[in-house]
């Protein structure tokens, strides 16, 4: 999270908006996204009993997470692996990096894990001589080009074909440069040929977990091309990392979750591979990795269970609340400058970096409570972005203007009978002057609108007066 | 102070609790030991016939396909005749399964069905299955020497072969089995869920089968007797 832009979050939207190429990547996420979940949650008759299943499974986890994590561990140790605890991101950084060096790894590959991108895991291998390789087919094309994951589950949704193929004849050099990389399935064979190689070649393979599950001390991966797979069964040692939260207790609570999260993710019934993974390969097994650790990184997290943000701590990484945010569709999320975009990220975002940092997030919202609407756990994401925007306000973070308009506001809704008076002046001076065109295209104070839409002109009458209207009439 | 203490130490304040309280300890072993269902969808409860038709149409509908014989001993023929649709060399890759070990698979005719070592170039291999879930249309597959785990995704073409009485309405059933089997608490080091063969959207949302794993899954589903 080192290289987090959100506090330009407004011209990294200004930008995003006005980048054609972005705007087109973007089309599909709206349409297909939305359209799928909708048919597959249908198709299920228990799919809203489930989500409450999940929020509850996942409240009493966290209520009792200490617990868990002890009888976790133990089964982990249990089964012949190992527990490594990570308070911060520096401390999973180092853990890792000691575990690779004492496998003594050239290459890692890697599985898709948005915990090793919170935690800039990539740029920290490599920095000391050890070469990481994204193996799902987005994570891939991001690595390619340096760049954070614009979805948590579809990592290079933000790119078009010819930007890939482009990227794929920068570097793979070795390969003929008049092949025909024109059609997807061309571009995906090339890199599934490409990765293979290092898969067989990888020391250790480093995968993150949907889920921790404390009855077995398993951790489960679930993905659609098999490339976390062929990450922890190939090489010689199996590092997991993952965060506090990913905590179930029994096989059965995860089968709640796993009926959720394909379903809300990319509208599946199921994804392709749900792998549970045990301590290391058995003295019988003819192949899997003979050391087996998992990194346990806090985060911060633990803080976030005491406070007004221990909900978001339900979240599965499903990626429904972006998929379904007219805010994201419009900028997409590099935009938000960090590694969780979205609605999950304008909340998570300011618990990891800091309000006074990821402060323009929580307000990248319009309210419409779709996200919530969706989520598969249920997480009242429109109620804690409005936290957040209270905690940025009391500590002085919001801009001048914005001070100064709320206090206005504050001064006016405090005095309901001169409150009434002002809006029905304003409302009945604006409708004269909007009369001819019913709608203004500037107004004093108010560029920050109608620079980019127009604001439309009262009808006259204030809300409250026309309500008092209809009341009487009744 | 250990990082496991100093986190520990943190859920504890946050949670307001010592993480000696009886109750709380008794609710974790309570939850563990009976591993409550929660909601499970009616979909798969249904008769044998039923609960059959529907797995093979979840399989085909995850882009799998199902072949449906009547004994174990027609298995080699029809991996022959699925090798033959798709112009595969006549050659399979399995491991060690004592059901598999006994199949006659001379009645495959030129097929040849080898136990070496998982070669990465094997376009086909043939696994048994532990149980599938009609639910979704998920076979389920346990790593060890009879079944290696590799075999699930290094070749191009996944042969499952599936006792049709293995097959259940929803997962909970597998893991109350593999409970029995491995005893409460434990499983093997690998457990595979899979559903349909593998598949990237990740370039512009367009769906491409075979993205690391197999491109093609096909299950041959036994309703009748073992050999």
């Amino acid at each position: 999270m080192s290289h987090a832009t959100s506090p330009r979050f407004k011209d990294n939207a200004r930008a995003a908006l006005a980048d054609a190429e972005l705007q087109n990547a973007l089309k599909f996420v709206e349409v297909n996204f939305v359209a799928r979940r909708r048919e597959v949650a249908d198709k299920l008759p228990e799919f809203d009993a489930l989500r409450d299943s999940a929020r509850d499974i996942k409240n009493h986890t966290l209520a009792h997470l200490d617990l868990y994590l002890e009888a976790y561990e133990a089964k982990v140790l249990a089964a012949g692996g190992h527990v490594h605890y990570a308070e911060t991101a520096e401390d999973a950084r180092r853990i890792i990096l000691d575990l690779c060096k004492s496998f003594g790894a050239k290459t890692v590959t890697k599985g898709k894990s948005m915990v090793a991108e919170e935690i800039g895991l990539n740029d920290h291998l490599e920095a000391n001589g050890i070469a990481p390789i994204e193996t799902d087919l987005g994570e891939y094309i991001i690595q390619l080009r340096h760049e954070m994951p614009s979805h948590i589950i579809a990592p290079a949704v933000h790119l078009t074909k010819a930007q890939i193929e482009a990227d794929f004849r920068r570097v793979h050099t070795h390969l003929p440069a008049d092949r025909n990389l024109v059609e997807p399935t061309s571009l995906l064979a090339e890199a599934r040929a490409v990765l293979r190689e290092k898969f067989l070649a990888a020391d250790v393979g480093i995968t993150g977990a949907n889920f921790l599950i404390a009855e077995t001390g398993t951790s489960v991966i679930v993905t659609n091309e098999g490339n976390g797979d062929l990450t922890q069964t190939l090489p010689k040692a199996h590092i997991v990392l993952a965060s506090i939260e990913k905590l179930v207790p029994t096989l059965e609570d995860m089968s709640q979750l796993m009926r959720v999260l394909a379903r809300s993710a990319t509208g599946q019934e199921m994804s392709v591979y749900t792998t549970l993974s045990t301590g290391p390969r058995r003295p019988v097994d003819p192949d899997g990795p003979s050391d087996y650790h998992v990194v346990i990184l806090d985060n911060g997290r633990s803080s976030m269970l005491g406070g007004d943000f221990r909900d978001m701590l339900r979240c599965i990484r499903c990626g429904a609340c972006m998929n379904h945010c007219p805010v994201y569709h419009a900028v997409g999320g590099h935009a938000y400058g960090s590694v969780y975009p979205g609605p999950m990220g304008a909340v998570l975002t300011p618990s990891l970096i800091g309000i006074d940092q990821a402060g323009h997030l929580p307000n990248a919202s319009t309210f419409c409570g779709r996200c919530e609407e969706v989520c598969p756990v249920r997480i009242p994401l429109p109620r804690m972005m409005r936290s957040w925007r209270e905690r940025e306000f009391e500590r002085h973070l919001s801009p001048l203007t914005v001070r100064t308009g709320l206090g206005l506001w504050g001064f006016f809704v405090r005095r309901p009978r001169l409150y009434g008076l002002a809006t029905a002046l304003m409302a009945r001076l604006l409708a004269l002057i909007g009369r001819r065109h019913g709608r203004f295209g500037w107004l004093p104070l108010a560029s920050g609108w109608t620079r980019s839409r127009d604001f439309p002109a009262p009808e006259g009458a204030t809300f409250q007066a026309q309500w008092k209207a209809r009341s009487t009439k009744r | 102070m250990s990082a496991r203490q100093s986190i520990l130490g943190t859920i504890r304040r946050s949670l307001g609790v010592t993480g000696a309280e009886a109750p709380r300890r008794k609710a974790v072993a309570d939850r563990i030991a009976g591993h409550p269902s929660g909601v499970i969808p009616a979909r798969g409860q249904q008769p044998a016939r039923e609960r059959l038709d529907l797995f093979v149409a979840m399989v085909e509908a995850a882009a799998g396909s199902v072949a449906r014989v009547q004994d174990f001993a027609a298995v080699p023929a029809e991996v022959s005749a699925f090798l033959r649709r798709h112009n595969l060399p006549m050659a399979a890759q399995r491991g060690a399964d004592p059901l598999l070990a006994e199949l006659p698979w001379e009645r495959g005719g030129a097929l040849e069905v080898s136990t070496a070592r998982t070669q990465t170039n094997q376009l086909a291999a043939v696994s048994h299955a532990f149980g599938a879930v009609a639910e979704t249309g998920t076979v389920v597959m346990l790593s060890g020497a009879d079944n290696p785990t590799a075999l699930n995704f290094l070749p191009d073409n996944h042969i499952v072969v599936l006792d049709a009485r293995e097959v259940t309405g929803d997962y909970e059933t597998i893991w109350q089995r593999l409970r029995d089997k491995f005893g409460a608490g434990i499983l093997p080091r690998t457990v595979n869920l899979i559903t349909g063969p593998s598949r990237s959207a990740d370039i512009e949302q367009t769906l491409i089968l075979g993205a690391h794993g197999p491109r093609r899954l096909h299950v041959i589903l036994v309703e009748g007797d073992r050999p």
